[in-house]
């Protein structure tokens, strides 16, 4: 056995042993985030950007936003397209290359979560219907890892979006010309809030760092929208839940959420 | 817009909103496969085929004290109205990753270090609730190639259509419905180990809909036994 795995199983052990103390490692509650801040307009020459802290879990996202051509059964919508990346610089285990199963699930996680609850109305991005709509481009990047990286990016990815301005296009010959110096606002209707819980052994725990990500079971995203419903969900990890957890994870996904979307509306 | 549901509760494919499309699996279809499975859940298709416990290629990805699922959701590029790029696509990816996490909580590979167990599931043709259908086959080909588990995994969807929460959602619905959520579960140990949604739910719709998931997912586990038992018990031995 090399050093550093006996370190991660002492780190698990020493883990669960406060968890049955009802601790945790860095001293939160069960259900409580780490210290959250975002913080807007970064990246001026995108059309909205948003730069997130979640403990040490770092990420960047910006929006650019530009005349595009619909997708093919859906003319009359605009169109939304989330990525997110792990950069090489976020981690000693990340690599350059093709994305892994793992970071492609975070894309469509975050992607799910705006999409399914409708946060943007796209029927309002029309230009000419079938040939021309204005695309919104919401491209995240992680630059430091340390767990939860669905709440970080989607937390990024929602504060670029409400912080953004939509430049005005008008169809000009057949062909949208930019309008210099109008903008608008993003037509949101909701503010979606991701909150991802990891089960370890059988206890329920918010946001989860690294380390914790380690030792658990498994793990579950639920993204809600301003009214308090549930819109967008996925359970990940090799272990699973019986039903009264995930009755338990919907509740604290609603309540933890509600101060998040606090926090949220205070960049719009 | 076609219409989801008529005034009498009665759905586009002339189901009622708890009742399951028609399921028939059929075990050991595959002579080189080590376990195989192939499942019709309303018009999908699915073939599975398991290999293992083999050697681990590339090399690297072997675990020392215990042996690896791989799994690998494809669909076949005629599966659908469009013909689909045969390379895969993030969506198959991210399906493949959540099937195999929704079988470990099943297998039990302790006891074959250094070794893999493969999952193949191919789409032949895909109707609503492909990746359900697919686990549905994958966790019957796993017992037909002989892979210890703890229980079954048996995967059905629910979802809201027309205001109302439904068993099963088709094709239409998902794509015109107002949510799909896919359920796997183990029966017997009464956890879930797969679990997405899509749409907008309320509290107690999201509980509703699981529950119903949950039933559904107890009807297949019937027609996955009684598959099995029709491969390994025809002769009536016990």
């Amino acid at each position: 056995m090399t050093s550093s795995v006996i370190i991660e199983q002492l780190k698990r052990e020493k883990i669960l042993d406060l968890l049955n103390q009802g601790k945790r490692i860095d001293g939160r509650g069960l259900h409580d985030q780490r210290p959250l801040s975002i913080e807007i307009g970064v990246i001026p020459k995108a059309n909205g950007s948003a730069r997130v802290k979640l403990g040490y879990t770092e990420v960047i996202t910006g929006v650019k936003i530009q005349p595009d051509k619909p997708f093919p059964d859906l003319g009359d919508k605009g169109i939304l397209i989330c990525t997110a990346e792990i950069l090489p610089l976020a981690d000693p285990k990340a690599e350059p290359g093709p994305p892994g199963e793992e970071v492609i699930e975070l894309a469509r996680v975050v992607d799910r979560g705006i999409r399914e609850t409708e946060m943007l109305d796209l029927k309002q991005l029309v230009l000419i219907k079938d040939k021309s709509v204005i695309g919104i481009f919401v491209d995240s990047s992680v630059l430091n890892t340390d767990g939860n990286l669905f709440d970080a990016c989607s937390y990024a990815a929602v504060g670029a979006i409400l912080s953004c301005t939509v430049p005005k296009y008008e169809i000009k010959n057949d062909a949208p010309v930019l309008v210099e110096g109008v903008t608008s606002k993003p037509p949101t209707k909701t503010i979606p809030v991701s909150v991802t819980m990891a089960r370890i052994g059988e206890y329920i725990i918010v946001d989860p760092t690294a380390d914790e990500e380690a030792c658990m079971n498994a793990r579950i995203t639920i993204t809600t929208n301003s009214d308090g419903n549930i819109c967008a969900l996925q359970k990940g990890g090799s272990d699973g839940f019986t039903v009264e957890q995930l009755f338990k994870c919907s509740e604290i996904a609603l309540s933890v959420g509600t101060k998040i979307r606090k926090q949220l509306e205070q960049l719009m | 817009m076609t219409q989801l549901m008529n005034e009498n509760g009665i759905r586009c494919d002339g189901r009622s909103i708890d009742q399951i499309r028609n399921v028939s699996i059929k075990v050991g279809v595959l002579k080189n496969a080590d376990g195989s499975a192939y499942i019709e859940f309303g018009k999908n298709k699915i073939l599975a085929g398991v290999f293992g416990p083999r050697d681990v290629h590339p090399k690297h990805m072997a675990d020392q004290d215990s042996g690896i699922l791989r799994c690998r959701y494809h669909m076949s590029p005629f599966s659908v109205t469009e013909r689909k790029n045969p390379a895969p696509s993030r969506r198959e990816i991210e399906i493949s990753k959540v099937i195999k996490e929704a079988l470990q909580p099943a297998v039990i590979l302790k006891d074959f270090p250094r070794t893999v167990v493969d999952v193949f599931i191919e789409i032949l043709q895909a109707d609503g609730g492909s990746r359900c259908a697919a686990l549905d086959a994958a966790s019957v080909a796993l017992v037909d190639a002989g892979i210890p588990m703890r229980d079954m995994v048996s995967a059905c969807a629910a979802g809201k259509v027309a205001d109302k929460i439904v068993l099963d959602v088709n094709d239409e619905e998902d794509k015109e419905g107002q949510a799909d959520m896919p359920v796997a579960y183990m029966p017997n140990l009464g956890k879930i180990t797969l679990m997405q949604l899509d749409g907008i739910l309320t509290p107690n719709e999201y509980k509703k809909c699981l529950e119903t998931a949950i039933g559904g997912c107890k009807q297949v586990y019937e027609i996955q036994k009684k598959a099995l038992m029709e491969k390994y018990f025809k002769n009536g031995e016990a």
